[in-house]
C-alpha cells in the first residue's frame, strides 16, 4: 500500500542565513496491506518528518512516496485531499478542530464527507465514543475544553471513524490510561485485522511489541555528511 | 469533473505599479481556496478582478455556467454578469457597510436576495430571512431594524446571511471574520463548512488571518508584491512553507 524510494528531505531556511538542513536521505521501505510498521529512532532521527511526508503534510526534495498507486510528491492538491478522504488516514498527536462544534459531529465529519449517511455516520461516532469512554454527557460539547487525555481519544475516534485503508499513527497510546489504551491498541488490531496498512510512532514500547510486525529504524535515513 | 472556476493569467496594473500578475489557478466545486499575504500584497486587487469589480488588464476568469457551461465572465453582458452576481456568486465584504443596504431593515436586507431570484410569497420570505437571522446567531427579535443600529459584528454576521441565502456556487470573502468576537467567528467557520459539505459550495477567501484558512481552506495561494509565490494543500504550505515569504509568514504567528 506504500512504497518509498529513495526519499530524500531537507529543510530550507530563508531567514536564517539559508542554512539548508538534511533530515532523510535514500530513504527506501514499503508496507503491506494488513502489515503494522513502526518507525522508530531517537528523538530528531525524523520519525515525524516521516509520516508528515508520506501524509503528503510535508514535500519531498528527492524520491518517490506511493500510497495506494498515487506518488504523492508529484500529486496535485486535488488528488491528495481525495486520497487523504478516502484512503488515507492520520491520527496526528493534537487535536485540531473548528471551535465549538460538538464531540459527536467532530467523530462523524470524516465519514459525512465521504457521503455516509447522517444516521450511519452518527452510529459509528457513537459506538467509538462509547469504546473510547468519552461520557455520553460530553458527545454534544465542543472537544477543545476537554481534557489533554478526552482530546486524545476524540481524535483517535475521529481518525477510526472510517475503516481507512492505510492508517498513519503519531503516538496513538501517549497519555492514555491503561483501560483506554487498552481499546486503543484493539483498535488497531482491529484495523489490521481489516487489511488497513499501519505505520505508527510508538514511545510505549510494549504497545508497539503487541501491534507492529516489525520496525523501521529511520535513524538509517539520517544523511551521512551534516554540512 | 470541471472547475467550477478557471482563472488564467490574470494582471492588473494601477499606472506603472503592479497590482497583481500572472495569477492562475482552477477551482473545483466544493473546494475552499485562502489567499494570503500581508497589505499591499494584491490579495483584494485580485478577488476584485475575478469577482468582477475591477475590470483586468489581461486574463480570462472563465465560470461554469449552470445552462451554458463554462464561459469567460468578462465578456458576458452587463446584465448577465449582474444576474451571476445576485444568483450564483456571493461576495462578502470586509466591511459590511459596501455589502448591505443601510437604510433597509434586516430582514429585508436578507429578503431582497431571495426576491432578485423570483421569491414573491412574503410569509416565506419573512420565514426564510428569520431562519438566516438565526444561523448567523442574530435575534429575530431584531429582524425589523436597519443594520445601521447593529455592531460591527452584527452587521457582518448580516451581511453573510444576506449573501448565502440564494444558495450560491461561489462565495468570494474579503477578510469575512476580520471585525468578529472569536466566538461569532468559530461559529461562522462551522456554518462555512456545513455549507460547502451539504451544497458544494466553493469559496475564495482573502485573509491574513492563518487560523483561519488553516481550519477552512483546503489550499492556500500566498502573494507578495502582485505575485502569487507560493501554493499548494493548505497544511503543507503552512507546516513546510518553501518561499523565504512564507516562512517569515508563518513564523511571525503568535502562538496561542
Amino acid at each position: 500500500m506504500i512504497t518509498v524510494t529513495d526519499l530524500g528531505k531537507s529543510f530550507t531556511l530563508h531567514n536564517q542565513s539559508s542554512a539548508v538542513i538534511p533530515v532523510l536521505e535514500g530513504a527506501n521501505f514499503s508496507v503491506a496491506a494488513g502489515e503494522c510498521v513502526a518507525l522508530t529512532g531517537e528523538s530528531g532521527a525524523g520519525k515525524s518528518t516521516v509520516m508528515r511526508i508520506l501524509y503528503g503534510n510535508y514535500l519531498a526534495q528527492a524520491g518517490r512516496v506511493v500510497v495506494n498507486g498515487l506518488d504523492i510528491t508529484t500529486a496535485t492538491p486535488r488528488e491528495i485531499l481525495t486520497l487523504r478522504r478516502e484512503v488515507l488516514g492520520y491520527v496526528s498527536q493534537f487535536l485540531c478542530v473548528v471551535p465549538r462544534v460538538p464531540t459527536l459531529e467532530v467523530v462523524a465529519e470524516p465519514l459525512l464527507s465521504l457521503g455516509v449517511a447522517e444516521d450511519a455516520a452518527r452510529a459509528r461516532a457513537v459506538d467509538l465514543l462509547t469504546r473510547l469512554r468519552i461520557p455520553e454527557r460530553l458527545w454534544q460539547l465542543s472537544p477543545t475544553t476537554f481534557s489533554g487525555g478526552e482530546q486524545q481519544r476524540v481524535n483517535i475516534a475521529r481518525g477510526f471513524a472510517h475503516r481507512y485503508p492505510v492508517l498513519l499513527l503519531d503516538e496513538p497510546t501517549a497519555s492514555l490510561d491503561a483501560q483506554n489504551r487498552e481499546t486503543v491498541l484493539t483498535l488497531i488490531e482491529e484495523a489490521k485485522a481489516g487489511g488497513a496498512a499501519i505505520v505508527g510512532i510508538f514511545h510505549d514500547l510494549e504497545a508497539r511489541d503487541r501491534v507492529a510486525d516489525r520496525a523501521i529504524d529511520v535513524s538509517v535515513f539520517t544523511p551521512r555528511k551534516i554540512a | 469533473m470541471t472547475p467550477l472556476l478557471q482563472v488564467r493569467n490574470i494582471e492588473k496594473r494601477y499606472g506603472a505599479r503592479i497590482g497583481c500578475a500572472d495569477v492562475s489557478f482552477d477551482l473545483y466545486p466544493g473546494e475552499v481556496l485562502g489567499i494570503v499575504g500581508e497589505s499591499g500584497s494584491g490579495k483584494s486587487t485580485l478577488l476584485n478582478c475575478l469577482a468582477g469589480h475591477l475590470a483586468p488588464d489581461q486574463g480570462e476568469v472563465i465560470f461554469d455556467t449552470r445552462a451554458d457551461g463554462p464561459r469567460d465572465v468578462r465578456q458576458m453582458p452587463e446584465a448577465e454578469r449582474r444576474m451571476l452576481s445576485r444568483t450564483d456568486w456571493a461576495f462578502v465584504h470586509q466591511n459590511p457597510r459596501d455589502g448591505l443596504r443601510m437604510r433597509v431593515s434586516a430582514g429585508g436586507n436578507v429578503g431582497e436576495r431571495l426576491m432578485a431570484v423570483g421569491a414573491r410569497h412574503y410569509g416565506d420570505i419573512r420565514q426564510t430571512a428569520g431562519d438566516w437571522l438565526t444561523k448567523v446567531e442574530i435575534d429575530t427579535a431584531r429582524m425589523d431594524d436597519r443594520p445601521s443600529a447593529f455592531s460591527g459584528g452584527m452587521q457582518q454576521r448580516l451581511q453573510i446571511a444576506r449573501n448565502l441565502v440564494t444558495g450560491p456556487r461561489l462565495v468570494f470573502m474579503d477578510e469575512p471574520t476580520g471585525g468578529l468576537d472569536v466566538s461569532v467567528q468559530a461559529r461562522l467557520l462551522d456554518l462555512l463548512r456545513g455549507l460547502v459539505r451539504r451544497m458544494g459550495l466553493s469559496a475564495i477567501i482573502v485573509t491574513h488571518d492563518l487560523a483561519v484558512v488553516r481550519l477552512l481552506a483546503d489550499r492556500l495561494m500566498v502573494m507578495k508584491s502582485g505575485h502569487v509565490v507560493e501554493t499548494g494543500l493548505t497544511d503543507q504550505v503552512l507546516d513546510d512553507p518553501q518561499h523565504a515569504y512564507t516562512q517569515l509568514l508563518v513564523s511571525s504567528v503568535l502562538q496561542v
